[in-house]
């Protein structure tokens, strides 16, 4: 049974699911949004059920975008696999490698230089603060600004994106953690403008904060629309700043402490309402911390290779065993399963997506709101097609 | 001397143009050139506007979202001309809406369909007839303008609402019931705003309202109604009644694009969605110069030594300062959702109005308060407005804050 | 009170808007054909092969048709045949070539993995990225003409890295030569060593059974 099954039976929320053909409430008008529509945030399907202009059954469709990524994956070797990941979540490319350099070096036992962890920790930051700007900016298109928002997150994310491309020689398609390290070492020039540019960025911030988080029409559209209740969350697997929202303490930087996380000194933000406000205002405050984090990080960051010299790029076969590496990405648990045989491909190779599994309750948070609300919705959860459909 | 000369010249060179070329003409047939030459020069004057008011919009959109807007379009046959700033992108967007292929849904009612657009812009641009342009230009100098602006203005709903039937989509549709919603809403308090001006100045006729705003305290401090509270508190109901009333954001519901792509246009192209277009921009030029004559002097100069520029100048100039302030709102502002757009209208505003009725109305039987009276007057009147404000604004926005977030222990 | 919110707002559009004329921090777009925003050193784009000499690029291409390349490309967009016979290669020393060397630019997702692998760094990344072709197939098909370029090339794009492969190569050579040198001499010296121990031999041989 699938979940829109269940949700006839026992509603959590919202009204009750009727029939599309009532004699006595009239027609339901069923509208299919997307694969081409502006605002499922790529070629993402929702067959809304409307009643008036209130939803009262949402089916997701997707896999418009699926292009068999771990079928692709177990044919290539491991170090092929990596510039796939970039295409995973293509906003956050070097948290994707890390995830999945995570779980090779788990696999193969493999060292990481403490450089090349710092160095992780300050482009996975980065990463953070380009994905919630983004998001946020992307939220507030949907709420219907003229994209004034959107574009000032990305003029800040412009100046991020541009010091990926000096480090990675790519804006996006980073490519750049590898088993044991990672590719390139900074210079000390770049350090310094990502340094400055981390200084500067609770300016945009409170800019931003200022332009839009005490609005009226926000807080009408947000507060109290699209309620997460924090059980349900956690039974659907809902991870990052989503489960955060509701309440639920579970962040993996701080349950795992994988990396050198446990060496940094920040907090996590919680909701109290899980509603749209929450998620929009977990991600504003997960960004304060990350520049906290990121602070911290230029100012340890020791010296030392950034690429354990033992790794092997060439001829690299993990022994055979299995391994699963996790992360808490911008979107939430990104892990990755893979099971060795000794070949230099892996045998068995699975992606557990945040996004995909953040989606599962979209119908739940949409019941009982309106169509306009269905998209704004959407918008908090924070999905990229890329790594929903594979 | 020369000045005044100059002036009283340019204040009525438009009227003397008309009946130069009127006195050309043979006798029957001059009442019809009298009027054609009118609507002429209304339609190029106004069709000029619009093709320069959209790309000011994205040139304003532009800089307000830190990029550069369109700089690109130059001459034709000319490639690496001038660029110009991008002031031929009307043209270079003239041609593509009339080359581009017209698509009519296979399903859609062809006559409605079609009627829609050429219903809009007609009904749009009816209500230009009864706008003072300047001191002597008044197209049709009605006495009941002000209703007919509005029968006019509030007609273009329906062609909304016939374009959305029409296309057979279900988003256009739903755009049509929401412009419908909208209109029914949001009708009353653009009415009511405006019933206080006709309370004080005593007429329906808007050459009188303007005329009755055409005084300065020490010649520089222009009788605008704008300047009183009923009249400020007035205009701020007005603009807002007529952002929701010309479809523009935060009112933009029926064709809002986040959730129903393009509301009562998804099924229009080409020339028939510049139509659209054009009507959507008249429309609001139209409630521009009406909240201009209204509130802010009509064509009248803000102040006395500044009156040797003519009138129509003025005019224009107040109309685009308005339409910048539309555009600068429409570059901050998120959209409301349907509930709470007929909410914030039926709470909110037509108490307000009604309220600021009544202080109009305490305005006009005080107006004999003199001396420290005066101060007394001001109070009374600005009370009776704010504390409503405040607290209707209270009850609005109930429950409603921005919150402060807790961080886990760990 | 309500509105405080949207009149702030307001505020800040208002301040960008201003501040959209004089403050390049605000207004960060680059008229592109006219101006360039300056590449960085590190970018990256599509793969091309280096030759030893511009004016025989043929017969001067790093690569030895290892294959390896091929084989490591994620999408497999790298094609190669080895040649038949042996040219001698920059430390002299006789090796393959690739009679035919293709990249499909069309397929290749610009990972870098090819370079990160070649053992003998004769395939590099280059920085052109106004790389739009009219036909779909052969147009974005390039073959080892179009991709060789010369070394100097290389150290237009990548100095810091070219210099650092030059050096080693250098090194790599001298160490080359003086192991053909010692090779060569201690070759030499086993050639005189067997000529003379022959000598020396000879005698013992044949004084050994005196022995």
């Amino acid at each position: 049974m699938s979940v829109s099954d269940l949700s006839s039976f026992t509603p959590s929320s919202g009204p009750t699911v009727r029939a599309v053909k009532d004699p006595f409430h009239g027609d339901l008008l069923e509208v299919s949004m997307g694969p081409q529509h502006p605002s499922t945030h790529g070629v993402f399907r929702m067959v809304v059920t409307l009643d008036g202009e209130v939803v009262v059954k949402l089916k997701p469709v997707f896999g418009y975008l699926h292009r068999n990524h771990e079928k692709i994956a177990e044919n290539t070797t491991y170090l092929g696999s990596m510039p796939y990941t970039d295409r995973l979540d293509y906003l956050c490319s070097m948290t994707t490698n890390w995830a999945y350099a995570l779980a090779v070096e788990k696999l193969a036992g493999q060292a990481v230089p403490d450089r090349a962890q710092y160095l992780r920790v300050i482009l996975a930051e980065m990463t953070r603060l380009v994905n919630h700007s983004c998001l946020v900016g992307f939220l507030f298109n949907d709420l219907g600004t003229s994209f004034t928002p959107l574009l000032y997150a990305f003029r800040e994310r412009e100046k991020i994106l541009d010091l990926f491309e000096a480090l990675s020689g790519s804006r996006m398609m980073c490519n750049f953690q590898r088993f044991g390290g990672c590719r390139v070492d900074p210079t000390p020039e770049w350090l310094a403008a990502a340094s400055r540019l981390v200084d500067n960025y609770p300016r945009f911030l409170d800019e931003y904060e200022t332009m839009l988080t005490a609005n009226e029409i926000m807080l009408a559209r947000t507060q109290g629309i699209g309620i997460l209740d924090a059980k349900l969350a956690v039974n659907a697997g809902i991870t990052g700043p989503c489960l955060r929202a509701s309440g639920y303490n579970y962040d993996l930087r701080k349950v795992d402490g994988y990396g050198f996380y446990p060496r940094f000194d920040f907090k996590v933000p919680l909701g109290a309402h899980g509603d749209t406000y929450d998620r929009y205002m977990m991600r504003i405050l997960e960004m304060r911390e990350s520049v906290k984090i990121l602070q911290q990080a230029f100012r340890d960051l020791p010296g030392g290779p950034v690429m354990d010299p033992k790794a092997k790029i060439r001829g690299f076969r993990p022994k055979a065993g299995e391994a699963y590496g996790r992360i808490e990405s911008p979107k939430g648990e990104l892990g990755f399963y893979l099971i060795s045989d000794g070949t230099p491909n892996p045998y068995r190779y699975r992606v557990r997506p945040p996004s995909l599994i953040n989606l599962t309750l979209l119908e739940e948070m949409c019941l009982g709101h309106t169509i306009a609300d269905s998209v704004v919705i959407l918008g908090s959860v924070d999905i990229v097609l890329g790594e929903v459909d594979r | 001397m020369i000045i005044a000369a100059i002036d009283s010249y340019l204040e009525v060179a438009p009227l003397a143009w008309r009946d130069a070329v009127v006195q050309w003409c043979p006798e029957p047939t001059q009442w019809l050139v009298h009027h054609l030459i009118t609507i002429v020069a209304i339609l190029a004057v106004f069709g000029t506007l619009f093709a320069f008011t959209p790309l000011a919009e994205r040139k304003l959109l532009g800089r307000l979202q830190n990029r550069l807007g369109p700089n690109r379009s130059g001459l034709p046959w000319w490639q690496n001309g001038p660029k110009l700033w991008g002031l031929t992108q009307p043209f270079a967007d003239a041609v593509k809406a009339l080359t581009k292929e017209d698509i009519v849904p296979a399903a859609a009612d062809k006559l409605l369909h079609f009627l829609a657009p050429v219903l809009i812009v007609a009904f749009s641009l009816l209500t230009f007839a009864v706008l003072p342009f300047g001191r002597h230009l008044v197209p049709v100098g009605l006495d009941a303008a002000l209703l007919y602006f509005f029968a006019a203005g509030s007609a273009t709903e329906l062609a909304i609402f016939m374009a959305g039937w029409a296309s057979r989509n279900k988003y256009s549709l739903l755009a049509a019931m929401r412009a419908l919603a909208q209109v029914i809403s949001y009708e009353l308090p653009l009415i009511l705003s405006v019933v206080p001006i006709v309370l004080i100045a005593g007429t329906l006729s808007l050459q009188d309202i303007v005329l009755a705003q055409g005084f300065w305290t020490f010649g520089f401090l222009p009788h605008w109604f704008v300047f009183t509270p009923w009249g400020f508190a007035g205009f701020l109901l007005f603009l807002v009644s007529a952002l929701a009333e010309s479809n523009r954001s935060p009112f933009d519901l029926p064709e809002a694009e986040s959730e129903l792509i393009a509301g009562h246009l998804t099924e229009y192209s080409g020339f028939k969605y510049a139509l659209f277009f054009m009507a959507e921009y008249f429309g609001l030029t139209a409630l521009s110069g009406l909240g201009v004559t209204l509130f802010l002097g009509g064509w009248q100069a803000p102040c006395a030594f500044l009156q040797f520029i003519p009138s129509w100048l003025w005019f224009m100039g107040k109309v685009i300062g308005m339409l910048l302030l539309f555009i600068w709102i429409r570059g901050t502002l998120l959209r409301l959702r349907i509930d709470q757009l007929t909410r914030l209208a039926w709470q909110f505003m037509v108490p307000l109005t009604l309220i600021n009725l009544g202080n109009a109305a305490f305005w006009s039987l005080t107006a004999g308060w003199t001396g420290p009276l005066q101060l007394v007057r001001w109070g009374v009147s600005l009370a009776i407005i704010v504390i409503p404000f405040v607290l209707l604004g209270r009850r609005l926005s109930a429950g409603r804050h921005p919150r402060t977030y807790r961080y886990a222990a760990s | 009170m309500l509105g405080s919110g949207i009149i702030n707002g307001l505020i800040v559009t208002a301040k960008n808007f201003v501040g959209s004329y004089h403050d390049p921090k605000r207004m960060v777009t680059v008229q592109y054909p006219e101006e360039r925003a300056k590449l960085p050193e590190n970018y990256r784009n599509f793969p091309f092969l280096i030759t030893e000499n511009a004016t025989d690029p043929m017969g001067t291409l790093r690569c030895v048709a290892c294959q390896i390349c091929e084989k490591e490309c994620p999408p497999q967009c790298i094609y190669i045949e080895k040649s038949k016979d042996k040219k001698p290669d920059a430390t002299g020393k006789p090796q393959l070539y690739p009679a035919v060397f293709a990249i499909d630019t069309s397929v290749c997702m610009s990972c870098q993995i090819c370079v990160e692998v070649c053992p003998f760094d004769a395939i590099k990344m280059d920085q052109v990225f106004e790389v739009a072709a009219t036909d779909r197939f052969t147009g974005l098909l390039l073959d080892r003409e179009q991709l060789a370029k010369p070394n100097s090339y290389f150290h237009e794009i990548h100095p810091t890295d070219a210099a650092e492969v030059d050096t080693r190569l250098a090194t790599e050579r001298q160490a080359a030569e003086e192991k053909a040198k010692a090779a060569a001499a201690a070759k030499a010296a086993a050639a005189a060593k067997a000529a003379a121990p022959k000598a020396a031999v000879k005698p013992a041989a044949e004084g050994g059974p005196t022995a």
